[in-house]
């Protein structure tokens, strides 16, 4: 895999880089110094409008303790450019393979993500815009739109995986097969027609996928935030996902100046290293305290000198800050009335190494009373000489659980054996003894649940068994359903896709799916290598539309800063389920061996068979026998024949006859090998 | 007188002289067929580790002394709960402990399923059992279920360990085996090489270890939306205090193996502890044989244990073996001593004790009913086995709790991340297997050719008595012309030579009334208060009468008008053993095991079957010998003597009833077990059409 990878990445070398070689190719000095010449001229030529739109890049780190003792840490780059045809062809920052990336293929929007490890959404929060943006399904999942005419969408998609392949050292080019990627019409994403989307859930990710990303950005992990990357820190985490999100405005009628915006971020989370026992305070466990250096083992000295801006935050999501109120009322009654944001870098619940530069609280378009709250941190204060180490330390502990999604989606297989099964996504309700805090809808409103499920071929769904069980009952499909869209798989051509938007009652508990399939037959090519572990089914994506997972902040002034308007931005709460993994009926694959030699034994016994029938004519054998039957046998030539006749066996004697005959030859052959067999064991026996 | 007519083809006229010798045939195939079988431990195979992606131990056990002291300390809190009131408070020791650990935790509550027997059940997997109509509350039993989410793994996969326990009064080996999967599990939730998810499976086997694992399991693969409506109707009751989060149950992928881990207070005869492996499940399925030989390499290399796996224990004095033992061993020498390639030979102690497990084997296989909960998880084609360890002689498990739990939590440790290294699920190494030791094996290719030299007889003695009834049919006929021309007028003879139908409907009948006599019990079960042995009585009367009944309502097998009665019995017997022989055929392929025992049964009493009369006719030695066997097989080879002469040999003829055949015959029933069909519609008919043949009247 990793050898074909490489082709690709040769391949699309020479692909893209074509436009380049004309320009750069010859060494000639007087040609560079040419071009050096022309592109200042142009740059100063377009000094103007540069000014306000030029290349920009950001970098931001945000950092949230969660529940269950770890850490999240979301990287979030940002790289745009203006439009071409304001800004031109020549950049600074922005990677030159992305770009032409976008231009060859006329990529509009696409999102490319690299995942290990599954986010946890009972624990880890299901509500909050960084689930719902950087909680990916395991392996790699690619969805691009693009702005061609119809006809040539699959063809661009088809090149573009080629491309994204050898770019990121991954498999990626396994999606080009017409099997293994889907047009969803409407659920995804809301682009008709042009938006492809597939899934490999098998790919390993690793650090030969990181690097060439890490390669986009223009510091890479020299300096700046993206120096905090140290490999083995990073992989041994619980969840790691490397994402690219790209969207342009290159190609579009609309006069906007938005250009090609390229959003790159990672996000893992970590387990703290707590040595030895961990800490206990009044018999409740402590969270564990951590700092940049023992998350990652490096700390920052100084942001990347290219970069816009460079801040760090740290997160208190709304649960916890509530938590912590309650806290702090338990332990200092007299105190209570003091706003917890004004002493964050050293208070009796926590306390942090630095304090921060500014605070940010989150506006809450409900009315509750606490929201969640951002420390920020500004990188560029500090140097080789004082590196930037964000330490937290517990002093207390506290408990909290993450806001979840309003629904909690889990997908499983049910039934056995080889020949059938079914696949169930079920919906459960988390909240359902606390009080909702998730703006569930009001009474007697429903809550619509958008479902997006892709079936390899392999796995023959039949859709017409769609039941639909609310609270454990079985309910009347149409009624639940809102708007489906089905297109059935086509045997080793496309997949099948199932697009559905649910409507469920508002108090609902649990819901579930399900959906039985037959399991296909395969060619002997078509199982992949390790065919015995199983066929996946891709993760389904269910979106509840109802809900916007964003936060908006009070300081407007912030909205310049991408991460911050990463978290801003409207967008559904979406949760991917678990992989399936299905086992088909898979062939001894040492059969085709045994299939030639039984075949060609047939063959030959009929082929032989019929010589023998067209060769042979029965009158002419028995004239020859009568004649050798008359002819007077000598005692040798009787006794070689009675020999010819007992090894070619005998026809049916009258009773009487059989008893001696045989049994004398019999004795008499029997003897023969004894004796044989005895002079060998003899022989074997002395001359050792 | 040969040479008018054209030869036939070489193939037909080896068949034919195999035919014209068939009794010959038939007893150096037999005689083959048993050698065989008896040969069959010196023919075992050691294993080997097939698959290489397992690698057992070549890591290092990672399974700390901590880990184990927290295991003891697991262990004494639970055996502080002397009086179970509610049943409850297991469940919650155990989901606070996971929970604290990091892992996520959900109650399973099942009810028992009584398994009924419904005829039209057979083979179709495992249903939806119903559940009783009058249960309490208090009746279920609840299994608490521990998932470790594998960091970085896709969670596609699992591997599940099982410690059953009685809740209602927990001993102090159960609540060791829970004190291991604890140990493990405290350690499993560190790790971070796992990339399959780990599910604990504690087991409430108050209705039995086998009902708890085999409930979880059907709720896992079927949809268990329903379960909400249970709780509400226990509203009232403390289940309802459980914490609703725990009450949703939790899926883990599919499954990649299984173990159940079990301690038993008995010690072995041994100096080391030893570890019993139990693989057979339901109709003779084993688990891959590499899972066998990776807890058998980790035990015997990486923990020093003893592993058995079950053996016969009353073969072991039997003279008889001994002395073919020693024949078989002085043979191999021999062999040695001419070619040292052919060294064949084994010990005649080790002889002795590959045969009692090679026939343990082979009689749990037949039986078709799963030696221990791991039988659940075949149906589900799972690879599970049950390790019962047992501490080492004269010693108990008080003071040494603390080495037990380290070793076997190494060992288990071990397991798991060999069936963590693997990528695909088990199936390079052996599914169809007899062991002879826990390192020696029989495989098919081997085990068969017993079963095929036993049968290969049948269908040779079936053409040849055809073959006889029809030569001696034209001069029976040309007497009766002669004696008799009046009944020419009649119809009848004109189809002299379909006179095999007759004898072929007749077989019919058996098997029609064999095939009533297995759906009877479904009817005898519905009477209620009545002892097994009235049941069983009255299953024999009712059985009796069926067949009386449908002898008459068929009428006389042959049309009177056909004097030849001489020839009936031959062509009755001749369609006998073709039955027998397609029946046979047919178990092998469901129940290999139950043919071959069964075919040591059949194939003898099917073979020397002929009338009495005509043995007391001739009045010679041999025919009365021939009828003394005759009768021996026609009396060894009914079922219900089959039971008891094997109870009697595996358990000793103190305290038998006749109404136990009755019990085993239900549990057959209620294991879904293959070989009660076998038993009521193959072997039953073979034996009535016997016994038919042996009284037939000239």
């Amino acid at each position: 895999m990793f050898k074909c990878c490489l082709h690709s990445q040769l391949q699309f070398r020479s692909e893209t880089s074509l436009e380049s070689d004309h320009l750069m190719g010859s060494r000639e000095p007087i040609v560079l110094i040419f071009l050096i010449l022309i592109s200042t001229y142009e740059s100063s030529a377009k000094g103007g409008i540069a000014e306000e739109l030029n290349e920009e890049f950001t970098e931001g780190l945000l950092l949230r303790p969660l529940p269950d003792r770890k850490v999240l840490a979301h990287f979030h780059f940002q790289s745009s450019v203006p439009p071409t045809r304001i800004y031109g062809r020549h950049h600074h920052l922005f990677p030159k393979s992305i770009y032409q990336l976008v231009n060859k293929f006329r990529v509009r929007e696409m999102e490319l993500s690299f995942t290990q490890g599954r986010w946890n959404y009972e624990r880890w929060g299901g509500y909050d815009p960084i689930s719902s943006s950087s909680a990916k399904p395991p392996g790699v999942e690619l969805w691009a739109d693009f702005d061609v005419p119809l006809d040539q969408v699959d063809d661009s998609w088809r090149n573009l995986t080629h491309a994204l392949s050898g770019l990121f050292c991954a498999s990626i080019n396994f999606l080009e097969h017409s099997t293994s990627y889907s047009a969803p019409q409407w659920s995804f994403h809301s682009f008709a027609g042009k938006l492809r989307y597939g899934t490999l859930p098998r790919e390993a990710v690793c650090t030969e996928n990181l690097t060439p990303w890490l390669k986009l950005l223009p510091c890479r992990d020299k300096a700046g935030l993206s120096a905090l990357m140290d490999r083995p820190s990073i992989y041994k985490g619980y969840y790691h996902s490397q994402r690219l999100h790209l969207t342009s405005d290159d190609f579009g009628t609309a006069k906007s100046n938005a250009g090609t915006m390229l959003e790159q971020t990672l996000t893992v989370v970590l387990q703290p290293n707590t040595l030895g026992a961990r800490a206990m305070v009044s018999g409740k466990t402590l969270q564990p305290s951590w700092s940049l250096n023992s998350l990652f083992g490096r700390k920052v000295h100084g942001k990347c000198s290219v970069s816009k801006s460079s801040n760090v935050y740290v997160q208190f999501e709304q649960n916890l800050v509530s938590e912590l109120k309650e806290v702090r009322k338990k332990s200092e009654a007299p105190e209570s009335g003091i706003l917890i944001h004004d002493d964050f870098g050293n208070n009796t619940i926590f306390e942090m190494s630095a304090s921060p530069d500014r605070v940010v609280k989150e506006v809450e378009n409900l009315q509750k009373e606490d929201s969640s709250i951002l420390l920020e941190f500004l990188v560029e204060d500090y140097n080789d000489s004082k590196p930037f180490d964000l330490g937290l330390r517990w002093k207390l502990p506290v408990v909290w659980s993450c806001q979840q999604a309003p629904l909690h989606a889990s997908r499983f297989l049910m039934g056995s054996g080889n020949e059938r099964g079914a696949i169930a996504i079920s919906l459960k309700s988390l909240s359902s003894n606390n009080t909702p805090t998730v703006g569930c809808c009001e009474k007697g409103s429903q809550l619509r649940i958008n479902i997006f499920q892709v079936v390899p071929w392999y796995v023959k769904v039949y859709y017409h068994t769609l039941k639909v069980f609310i609270d454990g009952e079985l309910q009347s499909t149409m009624e639940n359903i809102e708007k489906i869209h089905i297109s059935p798989s086509e045997d080793k051509v496309s997949p099948g896709v199932m697009e559905m938007i649910l409507r469920l009652p508002c108090g609902v508990i649990t819901a579930a799916l399900t959906l039985e399939f037959d399991k296909g037959f395969l060619h002997i090519d078509e199982y992949p290598p390790d065919a015995n572990q199983g066929f996946d089914i891709p993760s389904a994506v269910v979106s509840f539309t109802d809900f916007q997972a964003s936060a908006s902040f009070e300081d407007n002034l912030l909205n310049k800063l991408p991460i911050l308007n990463e978290l801003q931005e409207r967008k559904h709460v979406i949760s991917y389920t678990e992989v399936l993994l299905v086992p088909l009926t898979t062939p001894d694959f040492s059969m085709p061996y045994n299939v030639i030699t039984i075949t060609c034994t047939v063959f030959a016994l009929y082929f032989g068979s019929l010589l023998n029938v067209l060769r042979r004519r029965v009158g002419e054998e028995e004239r020859r026998l009568k004649s050798k039957a008359a002819k007077k046998k000598g005692p040798l030539t009787s006794l070689l024949s009675k020999l010819s006749a007992k090894l070619k066996g005998r026809p049916v004697e009258p009773p009487e006859t059989p008893s001696t005959s045989p049994s004398l030859i019999n004795n008499k052959l029997v003897l023969k090998v004894i004796l044989v067999a005895g002079i060998a064991a003899g022989w074997q026996y002395y001359f050792r | 007188m040969a040479e008018d007519k054209p030869k036939p083809r070489p193939i037909i006229r080896i068949g034919l002289f195999l035919i014209s010798h068939s009794l010959l045939v038939s007893v150096v195939c037999c005689t083959a067929g048993v050698l065989s079988l008896l040969l069959l431990p010196v023919l075992g195979k050691n294993t080997y580790i097939s698959e290489n992606a397992l690698m057992p131990g070549s890591a290092r056990p990672m399974l700390s002394n901590d880990d184990v002291s927290e295991g003891e300390r697991f262990m004494n809190q639970i055996l502080r709960f002397d009086t179970m009131s509610t049943g409850m408070e297991i469940p919650e020791m155990i989901t606070a402990h996971i929970m604290d650990l990091g892992g996520e935790v959900n109650h399973h509550k099942f009810l028992p399923q009584f398994n009924r027997f419904h005829p039209l059940h057979f083979f179709l997997g495992p249903d939806a059992g119903t559940v009783p109509e009058n249960y309490s509350c208090s009746s279920y039993g609840i299994n608490t279920v521990g998932i470790i989410r594998a960091p970085r793994g896709d969670g596609k996969e699992a591997i599940v360990l099982v410690t059953p326990y009685n809740s209602l009064k927990i001993t102090r080996a159960e609540a060791l085996s829970m004190g291991i999967a604890y140990a493990l599990f405290s350690l499993l939730a560190r790790v971070t090489w796992l990339s399959k998810d780990i599910v604990w499976l504690a087991g409430d086997s108050r209705h039995g270890e086998y009902t708890a694992v085999a409930s979880w399991l059907r709720d896992y693969h079927t949809a268990s939306f329903g379960d909400l409506k249970h709780s509400e109707i226990c509203a009232a009751s403390n289940l309802s205090e459980m914490k609703t989060m725990h009450n949703s149950f939790r899926h883990a992928g599919t499954m990649a193996a299984a173990l159940v881990i079990k301690v038993t207070n008995r010690s072995t005869e041994f100096e080391k502890d030893a570890l019993t492996i139990y693989a057979e499940a339901s109709n003779g399925q084993m688990p891959n044989l590499d899972l066998i030989n990776i807890v058998n390499y980790l035990a015997v290399h990486g923990q020093g244990y003893r592993v058995k796996v079950q053996k016969i224990w009353s073969l072991l004095n039997v003279w008889w073996l001994k002395s073919l033992g020693q024949l078989i061993e002085m043979l191999g020498k021999l062999a040695g001593s001419l070619n040292p390639q052919w060294n064949f030979g084994i010990p005649v102690s080790e002889y002795v004790e590959c045969t009692a497990t090679l026939a343990s084997s082979l009689y749990n296989q037949a039986l078709g009913v799963p030696t221990g909960p791991h039988g659940a998880f075949r149906d589900y084609q799972v690879d599970a086995i049950t390790m019962e360890i047992s501490p080492k002689f004269s010693s108990s498990l008080n003071n040494r709790q603390y080495e037990i739990l380290l070793h076997v939590g190494r060992l288990v440790e071990g397991v798991v991340r060999s069936v963590n290294n693997l990528l695909e699920k088990f199936h390079q190494s052996f599914f169809l297997y007899l062991l002879t030791s826990p390192s020696r094996f029989v495989s098919v290719g081997v085990y068969m050719i017993a079963f095929a030299l036993l049968v290969a007889p049948l269908p040779l003695v079936a053409a040849s008595l055809f073959s006889d009834a029809t030569k001696s049919n034209p001069d029976a006929e040309k007497d009766k012309y002669a004696s008799k021309p009046a009944s020419t007028l009649q119809p009848a003879p004109t189809f002299t030579s379909w006179k095999w139908l007759y004898a072929a409907k007749q077989v019919l009948v058996v098997h029609l009334w064999s095939a009533i006599v297995t759906l009877l019990p479904y009817f005898v079960d519905q009477i209620p208060d009545s002892s097994p042995t009235t049941k069983l009585s009255i299953w024999i009367v009712l059985s009796i009468i069926t067949l009386l009944f449908l002898d008459s309502f068929s009428g006389s097998s042959f049309p009177s008008t056909i004097r030849s009665r001489d020839t009936e019995w031959i062509l009755l017997k001749s369609v006998t053993v073709a039955a027998t022989f397609i029946g046979l055929c047919l178990m092998s392929v469901i129940n290999f095991a139950t043919a071959e025992i069964g075919a040591l049964l059949l194939v003898p009493m099917c073979l020397t079957a002929v009338p009495l009369r005509l043995d007391n006719k001739v009045n010679t030695l041999r025919a009365l010998i021939r009828g003394a066997c005759n009768v021996i097989f026609i009396f060894v080879g009914f079922p219900v003597t089959v039971f008891f002469v094997l109870k009697g040999a595996l358990e000793g003829f103190d305290n038998m009833r006749f109404g136990d055949f009755w019990n085993w015959a239900e549990s057959l029933w209620a294991w879904n077990s293959a070989t009660y069909i076998y038993m009521c519609m193959v072997h039953l008919p073979c034996w009535v059409l016997c016994i038919q043949t042996l009284l037939h009247r000239f």
